[in-house]
């Protein structure tokens, strides 16, 4: 293809990039998903926030299962470290800049969100607990 | 004559190869069992239980050892389906690995096998709970070619 004719459609591609953008399509594509979702739930949901997904992400909740009390039980507390399943196998690091392959398939998202949802939560996460947690994890 | 063959094929196979030190499991051969059950652990061998083993474990996702790891219903079908053909009594491949446990018990872990204790029997308690290996479910921790079916004795 024509280097010109690439370059427009690269330039024309992003300028279509709206809403929450992690420079990553199919991570944008969830995330807007979500928002839909949430703004469904809540008329006056305002958006995703990091600092919200941070705090989810670091919470001890202990209200599911009793061998995963919290997130960091397998992730450890910092979303760049690798993690161990209570089997002994690693975890890929949840940090997007550590692991860019991260939320951006969306089977896998909602697969990994209903297991552990309900394993640490015991109840399935809303649709703005899940965006803020992406949304905290696609910046760190 | 073709039955003969394959059951003159069968019984090779069949015959639970523990020369030298080792056990050798049949490799996985299930895209879908390798991702899914290996995300989380080692994807185990399904000869190493028997099929109704399988099926209780497959049929009780949501809590699966102490977590949630339930799967998109066509997915999970497909790997029960998987494990429950090549169980130790199904119709692949007889490990008698779980040989001898009465009909109307259904073990769940692997560990729990009389045999499994056997072949264990020389490694203390600690060995398995210390930091590297957290659990007797880690096989890999010290048969590092588990995964693809080779336990070599350590």
């Amino acid at each position: 293809m024509n280097k010109t004719i690439l370059a427009a459609i690269v330039a024309a591609l992003s300028i279509l990039a709206v809403g929450p953008a992690t420079a990553e399509p199919a991570r944008d594509a969830i995330l807007a998903d979500l928002l839909l979702q949430a703004k469904t739930a809540d008329g006056g949901f305002g958006g995703f926030a990091a600092e919200r997904g941070k705090g989810f992400f670091l919470a001890s909740p202990a209200s599911g299962k009793p061998d995963t009390p919290s997130c960091t039980t397998c992730h450890t507390p910092s979303p760049q470290n690798t993690g161990k399943t209570r089997a002994g196998k690693e975890i890929k690091p949840m940090a997007v800049s550590a692991n860019p392959a991260r939320f951006t398939d969306p089977a896998e998202v909602e697969k990994w969100f209903g297991r552990n949802c309900n394993s640490v939560l015991g109840r399935d996460c809303t649709a703005a607990e899940k965006g803020d947690f992406i949304t905290f994890m696609a910046s760190q | 004559m073709r039955n003969l063959i394959l059951a003159a094929a069968l019984t090779l196979v069949a015959a639970p190869a523990l020369a030298e030190g080792g056990y050798r499991m049949p490799p996985l051969q299930n895209a879908a069992v390798t991702k899914e059950c290996g995300a989380c652990h080692m994807a185990f061998q399904p000869q190493f239980l028997p099929q109704r083993s399988w099926q209780a474990i497959m049929g009780n996702l949501s809590n699966h050892f102490g977590e949630n790891a339930a799967l998109p219903e066509a997915t999970r079908a497909e790997i029960e389906a998987y494990m429950v053909t090549n169980a130790s009594d199904g119709l692949t491949w007889k490990s008698g690995f779980a040989a001898g446990i009465p009909a109307d018990q259904i073990p769940l872990r692997i560990t729990e096998l009389p045999k499994w204790k056997r072949e264990h029997r020389e490694i203390g308690g600690a060995a398995f709970t210390s930091g590297k290996v957290k659990t007797p479910a880690n096989c890999v921790s010290c048969h590092a070619a588990a995964a693809s079916g080779f336990f070599e004795d350590d």
